[in-house]
């Protein structure tokens, strides 16, 4: 019960769970129930009028002007392209086929611009796409930064609930850093620190003491939580001057990129910590799927035995996993302070923990699949701030929920094959 | 802890430890020995283990407060000119804090007349109820193999429905009381049901689910408190409900001097009831087969999918009778969206601390009702945040799932090293072999 998996406990079976059909399976009915939910809202709830797209962003090297659509024609379009996705997908099932990572992706596509067309129809504003970009981008560094750890600890066996309390110690410490030293660099590097410290302390009682390993994360987050806060008002409060009021990363441009229509502006004019974003993601798949390193990694969380058997260190490189993780997943507590506002606040991070959590399981425990996720939940939590401009008739509530409600269609059926680690959650005892 | 396995291993009869008056035959050497033999169970039980975990982390909060005061910052600044201003500054700071704490969570000596004085300890109790009861609920989980985090959600979903029989319906006093509670216990269940009918029958892991399942009861909640005709009281703008009925409410136990109310009396009707649910009744023989091993109670005929379907019913019914007494019993002047009180996430180190048994569970929720009341009183009379006592509760919870440590830092002895004739000759050179297996208890 210890693996954070999607396991089936009565199959008595591991194998049973690699059976592609199964699950792909779920792939194809869980696109057919939101493709009939969507089409059910545009049937009750029609709205009149075109819908605005601005594309243009001031900037580019070729200026787009407004994409006008007629808002229902384009959203009943869509729906229909995520039909044809549904039935290919089914189709694929029916002929004991994998589906491609292309059409989960393309759906989504399809489904947020339904979504749009429909909640901008009749509106006087436009909706901004390049800042929408933009701002699911940035919304999303933290939850990609801490999927990324999240998935480096999966991979070595190591479940990492406390991901939460590595971004909010990284807050905290960049903050402090960073207004202490007057330096943004010095900030993110005492987040990566602090991300690190937690790992420590998590590796110790998870591989040490052998603890369960969701139990030491729980509670992790407790005693960041409390630690930060405690440290808010007793040290930060009384002086924040000199305490609590960092330096932040500006936005920088980089020549010729930035230029490109519509995703320039969104993509290639951001503080400095996004960009190691674009660089973390492939750097951490290639670390994992092509190195040395990423093999024993990986060896040690699905069978601890054989990686012993062959003189693979496991307890050492579980550390090691950790470490990495711990650090990668601090930068993204630091993106809190130093890049999105100059201050720390108690509870700041508000879940975005559990949210990288939730990306890397529907990512797959795959670096690249995770960070999508993490993009996605990004995406979601930045439309409700665009919707509310266009003024959109979904309450606030309801857009704010859907990035967990989606989480949850994903464990339950829309990952389609998944398969933790075999390992991961287990302590390994030398036998 | 250390009772529990020697009980379970029995088969293995080499490694059953001697029982006392045995060795007392073998070795005829008196009485030293005996109570050295006593001694020695006494501190390699989890009790010993409990107490110096509660120890280190007083210890560890008092280094936060005792580094944070800002007069003992300032006697440090010329320590080594007068070391005693520094240390009794120390003194100072830990030692109010810890009265403070002890006035506000047991008993307020500074008061008039005894009737005053025990105040705390009946709010202490008050802010204990709804932890027992969700401590219990988060515990039948954990013995079912289940980790039920959505506490806060199930609080959430159970307080709203509790909340609207509380204040829309007009009931006979008492009946009133009845639906209400009723009411939240089925709100909570359910929302625990969902995340179990989703590990049955999907394996969607529980942990994930429950999480994300907080966050959509926040907002859901957010939603009705904030639309009119919903949960919101009329005629105003705040998220907030209108005040409960008077006939919903628990009824005060000793008068209205006193916070405690009736719910206090379910909380400890709940820990006899789960206690005999856990450890008499077939049901929960069954959860605890699942918990302990899904298989092998799949194979001895359980419906493993109903029985996580059913555990997690019930411990989403016992949270939601938490979230019951929250907003009839303590809150009833109209809730917000804050009603759970972090109490979701404090359950889980009260289930922890108590061991997943339900008067273990008592006690814990006993002690941290204790130091929210304690923590409160710290807070306003000595300026120390009240997170202390999350950073507190926290290391007490780890350093309990970790005894080998605290039995490393307190030199006590390992469970399963027995001072048996041969082990007493050998001990110098190695270690009992069960000593590694510690680490799992």
């Amino acid at each position: 019960m210890t693996a954070l998996a999607p396991t089936v406990p009565v199959t008595p079976e591991p194998g049973v769970h690699r059976h592609v059909v199964t699950v792909s399976r779920k792939l194809a009915i869980t696109l057919g129930v939101v493709t009939a939910l969507s089409a059910l809202l545009y049937l009750l709830a029609p709205r009149e009028g075109d819908t605005s797209f601005r594309l243009a962003t001031g900037t580019d090297a070729v200026e787009i002007g407004d994409l006008k659509v007629p808002g229902m024609a384009t959203a009943w379009v869509c729906v229909a392209v995520m039909a044809v996705l549904t039935v290919y997908a089914a189709v694929r099932t029916w002929t004991n086929r994998r589906t491609g990572l292309w059409v989960p992706i393309l759906f989504a596509f399809a489904f947020l611009v339904a979504f749009l067309s429909w909640a901008g129809a009749g509106s006087d504003s436009d909706i901004p796409v390049s800042r929408l970009i933009a701002g699911s981008v940035l919304l999303s560094v933290p939850i990609v930064f801490g999927a990324l750890g999240g998935v480096i600890g999966e991979r070595a066996g190591v479940v990492n609930i406390a991901i939460e309390g590595q971004l909010l110690a990284g807050a905290f410490t960049a903050a402090f850093v960073g207004t202490l030293t007057g330096s943004p660099w010095a900030g993110l590097i005492a987040a990566v620190l602090s991300g690190v410290l937690v790992a420590l302390v998590l590796g110790v009682f998870a591989i040490k003491y052998r603890v369960n390993q969701v139990i030491v994360g729980v509670v992790l987050n407790v005693l960041v939580i409390g630690l930060t806060s405690f440290l808010y008002s007793t040290v930060m409060v009384p002086d924040a001057e000199t305490f609590n009021q960092t330096e932040r990363f500006g936005s920088l441009a980089i020549p010729l990129l930035s230029k490109i229509p519509i995703l320039g502006q969104a993509l290639f004019n951001q503080p400095v910590v996004v960009y190691m974003m674009y660089v973390a993601v492939p750097a951490v798949w290639f670390a994992l799927m092509r190195t040395r390193w990423g093999l024993r990694v990986r060896a040690v969380g699905e069978h601890p035995t054989a990686a012993d058997t062959v003189g693979i260190k496991v307890e050492r490189t579980r550390y090691r996993a950790l470490v990495v993780a711990g650090a990668i997943t601090g930068i993204g507590g630091g993106f809190y302070t130093v890049v999105s506002v100059s201050s720390f606040g108690k509870e700041m991070t508000a879940g975005a923990g559990f949210i990288a959590l939730a990306a890397v399981i529907f990512g797959k425990w795959d670096p690249v699949r995770a960070a999508l996720a993490a993009l996605l939940f990004g995406f979601a939590s930045n439309l409700e701030g665009t919707l509310s401009i266009v003024g959109a008739p979904v309450p606030s509530q309801f857009m704010l929920m859907l990035p967990y409600v989606v989480t949850i269609l994903a464990v339950a059926g829309l990952v389609g094959r998944s398969r933790p680690p075999a390992a991961s959650g287990e302590p390994y005892v030398k036998g | 802890m250390s009772t529990a396995d020697e009980h379970s291993v029995v088969p293995a009869t080499a490694l059953v430890p001697v029982p006392p008056e045995e060795q007392g035959t073998a070795a005829p050497s008196d009485d030293e020995a005996r109570w050295r033999d006593a001694f020695r169970r006494a501190t390699s039980s989890s009790w010993a283990v409990s107490i110096g975990a509660v120890i280190l982390a007083v210890l560890a909060g008092s280094v936060m407060i005792a580094v944070t005061d800002p007069e003992v910052q300032k006697a440090a600044g010329y320590f080594f000119s007068r070391p005693s201003d520094m240390i009794s500054a120390i003194g100072q700071a830990v030692g109010g804090a810890y009265a403070a704490l002890f006035r506000g969570a047991v008993y307020d000596y500074r008061a008039d007349d005894f009737a005053t004085g025990i105040r705390p300890f009946m709010q202490s109790l008050t802010y204990a109820t709804p932890l027992i009861l969700a401590g219990l609920g988060v515990a039948l989980g954990f013995r079912a193999g289940l980790f039920n985090i959505g506490g806060q959600g199930q609080m959430l979903a159970s307080a709203a429905a509790a909340g609207w029989v509380g204040f829309a319906f007009d009931l006979p006093a008492g009946i009133h009381l009845l639906v209400a509670v009723v009411a939240g216990a089925v709100a909570g269940a359910l929302w625990a049901g969902i995340a179990g009918a989703l590990k049955a029958y999907t394996g969607a892991h529980e942990v994930i689910v429950t999480i994300m399942l907080n966050y959509v009861a926040f907002y859901l909640l957010s939603y009705l408190l904030a639309t009119p005709g919903l949960l919101q009281a009329p005629g105003s703008a705040n998220p907030k409900t209108p005040p409960m009925k008077d006939t919903a409410l628990y009824p005060k136990l000793f008068g209205d001097k006193y916070a405690l109310h009736a719910g206090f009396l379910v909380a400890l009707g709940a820990v006899v009831v789960i206690w005999w649910l856990l450890s008499r009744s077939r049901m929960g023989f069954t959860f605890r087969m699942v918990g302990e091993n899904p298989y092998a109670a799949r194979v001895a005929g359980v419906d493993v999918r109903r029985k996580t379907v059913e555990a997690m019913l019930a411990s989403g019914a016992l949270i939601g009778l938490a979230g019951g007494t929250q907003v009839l019993g303590l809150i009833t002047t109209g809730f917000g969206s804050d009603i759970d009180a972090g109490i979701g996430f404090d359950a889980i180190t009260v289930a922890l601390l108590g061991g997943s048994q339900p008067v273990g569970v008592l006690g814990a929720g006993i002690l941290f009702g204790g130091f929210k009341a304690g923590g409160s009183t710290m807070q306003a009379s000595q300026g120390i945040p009240i997170e202390i006592v999350l950073v507190v509760q926290s290391l007490i919870v780890l350093f309990i799932a970790a005894p080998p440590l605290v039995r490393a830092i307190f030199r006590l002895p390992q469970p399963g090293t027995r001072p048996t004739k041969a082990a007493k000759s050998a001990k110098d050179s190695k270690p009992a072999p069960s000593e590694k297996k510690g680490a799992d208890a």
